[in-house]
């Protein structure tokens, strides 16, 4: 007789969805060039004229990763979902806020720390500005996890349902106007030169509070989804 | 009893686990589960003892997936509870889930990876049997030999199937809940899950399944339960 | 459970909850109207006029009270969200659903008023406000709500998930007010955009105060009969429901 582990089974299920992931690397690559595609569209509406754009950089790379993150939560648990590993998850001995834990950890590094990767090039695009790319860099890199974190709870109550993916929008963007606002207050006051600790502050707390609750909700959510 | 003894996950090892198992029974008490405010079955009660076997039948309809589910505890009843060995199974429902497996409508296995790794992922993820090897399951599967290192989803629905019920070799789990598991099976694979739900039984294992065929299970009790009527 | 009076509990059953709803839902009708004319006529005829703003500002009155509304409402719904989800009660879950559409009413009062008072104050109908882009973020919420419910078919396992979204609304919703506020005051223009009286004379708080009671008890008067209808649907079957329908088509 053995026990059942928890740090084995956090780890098998990380790399489980990587691995995923991997398999399917060139679906994973669609919201990233969306956001790239997005964030382009700007200029070509506006004027692309480069103070213009330097005032606008913050907030459409931000709107543009918002959106990015809500095409990429779809895939946290559908596929699990249809194909029933989902319910095998809740029939573990396991703490499911944990399981799910690993679960937005995957999604994260798959769909979220690829934004860091493309800041640069985007601030190139829209004229950000050499002194905010690294506050950009910082704002995503705290921002994106609480997207994944908010944005799971979100999808594991709408996981069975039909209208998912424009339902989904409507329940999480709200929550997740907060992050948008520091986020981009944040890059658009280092470029004027001030001060930043503050809202990055902020950020960080937020990734605190999202971290310590939403793996909870979301597991309740799952549950209610799969009853 | 173990149960009283605590939340930890694990078994002792050797003879006392042994005599545990013996005393293990799944109870069904006044159950009674209603969709769309509207009652699917009232009253249901039924108990299973080590080693014995339950046959689920019932027309389409009649409640026997959703049986299934809130025997998992997946599902919630609306009245009545789930015992194992005589507690709710809402106390302690990580304990329950360890001595459980399930093989459900839905095959449960990844259709990206290959059947080792989807068999070595339900070990890891779960409690699994001693000196459990996902090579060896496969072979007791009987699946031929290509279906090794090929993803699941360029495999026939049978041998999905058949992948699905290898959960049940890697895990240690003292009650099997299936839902039909003779759907997409050729004869050969039929006498397999006798064969295993025979082994189960006699080890002292016990079993509810949902099924439409006739099974055979020698020298096994066989308790039927007809809902629906 | 000692601590819950005997009359609470007995409200649990869905067809005591009927009853008592049906004629609480009257009273308080009568309650309202008579509540909101009292605090119509102090506002709109009988208080002195802004000294700044002149008679427009007295769109405050009904702004105000409805703004406190969009706000309480949710709050309410969220508890008996989670009531009715923890210990399973069908008349608090009905409660919660029936009160979704009136908060989203009240915010949009609220807007829409806080549209009208911007007009002469502003020169525009809509300026991004504290206030204003908190109510529409609320609006949002409140969509959501009423969207997820509307998708979930069975009303149990609805009641559930829209319980979930209610409560991680509240806890977002501080959060969300901070983050506007801090936004606003970010990109403050040189007038202040404040919608609220800096200061409040006695004679104009009677009217505000009876509006907002008048609000309250709309409020319960909309719900309770809304939560009635919820709960004939979910308990046709039973045998209470069919009684009563068998009395409606003896009379």
């Amino acid at each position: 007789m053995s026990e059942a582990k928890l740090g084995t089974a956090f780890i098998s299920l990380l790399r489980r969805d990587l691995m995923l992931a991997y398999r399917h690397r060139a679906q994973m690559m669609n919201p990233l060039l969306f956001f790239v595609i997005v964030v382009s569209l700007f200029p070509l509406g506006l004027d692309p004229e480069p103070e213009l754009l330097h005032t606008i950089a913050p907030g459409v790379i931000w709107v543009a990763a918002l959106l990015a993150a809500m095409l990429s939560l779809d895939n946290m648990f559908r596929s699990d979902f249809e194909d029933g590993s989902l319910e095998q998850l809740l029939l573990t001995p396991h703490p499911l806020p944990l399981l799910v834990l690993a679960k937005i950890l995957a999604h994260w590094l798959v769909s979220g720390l690829p934004l860091l990767l493309l800041a640069p090039l985007l601030g190139m695009l829209l004229n950000l500005g050499s002194e905010s790319l690294f506050p950009l860099l910082a704002t995503l890199a705290l921002g994106t996890p609480v997207l994944s974190l908010i944005g799971s709870i979100g999808v594991a109550l709408t996981v069975g349902l039909r209208g998912g993916g424009v339902l989904l929008s409507l329940l999480i963007l709200p929550l997740f106007i907060p992050v948008l606002i520091f986020a981009a207050a944040a890059v658009g006051n280092a470029g004027a030169g001030l001060d930043i600790t503050g809202q990055l502050a902020f950020l960080g707390s937020l990734l605190a509070l999202a971290f310590a609750l939403a793996p909870l909700a979301t597991a309740a959510a799952l549950r209610i989804s799969l009853n | 009893m173990w149960v009283g003894a605590g939340s930890s996950v694990f078994y002792e090892s050797g003879e006392t686990s042994h005599f545990m198992r013996e005393q293990a029974r799944v109870e069904a008490v006044g159950l009674a589960i209603s969709r769309n405010d509207r009652y699917i079955f009232t009253d249901l009660n039924f108990s299973l003892e080590a080693g014995q076997i339950l046959q689920v039948e019932g027309h389409n309809g009649s409640g026997k997936t959703t049986m299934l589910r809130i025997l998992c505890g997946l599902t919630l009843p609306t009245d009545g509870e789930i015992r194992w060995c005589g507690e709710n199974i809402r106390k302690n429902l990580a304990e329950y889930h360890a001595q459980l497996a399930y093989v459900g409508h839905a095959p449960g296995i990844k259709d990206d990876l290959t059947p080792l790794e989807n068999l070595s992922l339900a070990g890891a993820m779960d409690r699994p049997r001693d000196g459990a090897n996902a090579e060896q399951v496969l072979e007791r599967l009987r699946l031929p030999a290509f279906c090794d290192d090929v993803p699941c989803r360029n495999l026939s629905a049978g041998q999905r199937r058949r992948v699905a019920l290898g959960r049940l070799l890697m895990l240690d789990a003292q009650l099997w809940v299936l839902d039909e598991p003779f759907t997409a099976l050729d004869p050969a694979g039929r006498r397999l899950v006798e064969e295993l739900l025979s082994e189960h039984a006699k080890a002292g294992g016990m079993a509810v399944m949902t099924t439409h065929h006739a099974v055979n299970l020698d020298g096994c009790t066989v308790h039927r339960l007809q809902l629906g009527t | 459970m000692s601590i819950i009076p005997n009359w609470l509990h007995r409200l649990s059953s869905p067809k005591n909850f009927y009853r008592f709803a049906g004629t609480a839902s009257n009273w308080c009708g009568w309650i309202a109207l008579v509540l909101m004319i009292a605090g119509l006529y102090y506002g709109l005829v009988d208080s002195p006029p802004d000294y700044q703003q002149g008679d427009s500002a007295r769109i405050m009155y009904v702004h105000v009270p409805a703004a406190w509304m969009s706000m309480f409402v949710y709050m309410v719904m969220a508890s008996s969200a989670a009531v009715g989800m923890i210990w399973r009660i069908k008349a608090s879950s009905a409660f919660a659903n029936a009160s979704a559409p009136v908060g989203a009413m009240f915010t949009a009062l609220a807007l829409v008023t806080g549209m009208l008072w911007g007009k002469p104050m502003w020169g525009t109908y809509w300026v991004w406000d504290a206030r204003l882009t908190s109510e529409l973020i609320l609006l949002f919420l409140y969509l959501g709500y009423m969207a997820l419910n509307s998708a979930i078919e069975d009303r149990e396992t609805a009641a559930r998930a829209t319980a979930i979204l209610a409560l991680v609304g509240v806890v977002n919703i501080p959060i969300i007010h901070y983050s506007v506020e801090w936004w606003n005051t970010l990109h403050q223009g040189a007038t202040v955009t404040k919608l609220d009286k800096p200061s409040i004379h006695i004679s104009m708080l009677i009217p505000l105060l009876l509006m907002a009671f008048a609000f309250k008890f709309y409020y319960l008067s909309n719900v309770f009969r809304r939560a009635r209808c919820e709960l004939l649907e979910r308990e046709q079957g039973k045998l209470w429901v069919r009684e009563l329908v068998g009395e409606k088509n003896g009379e």
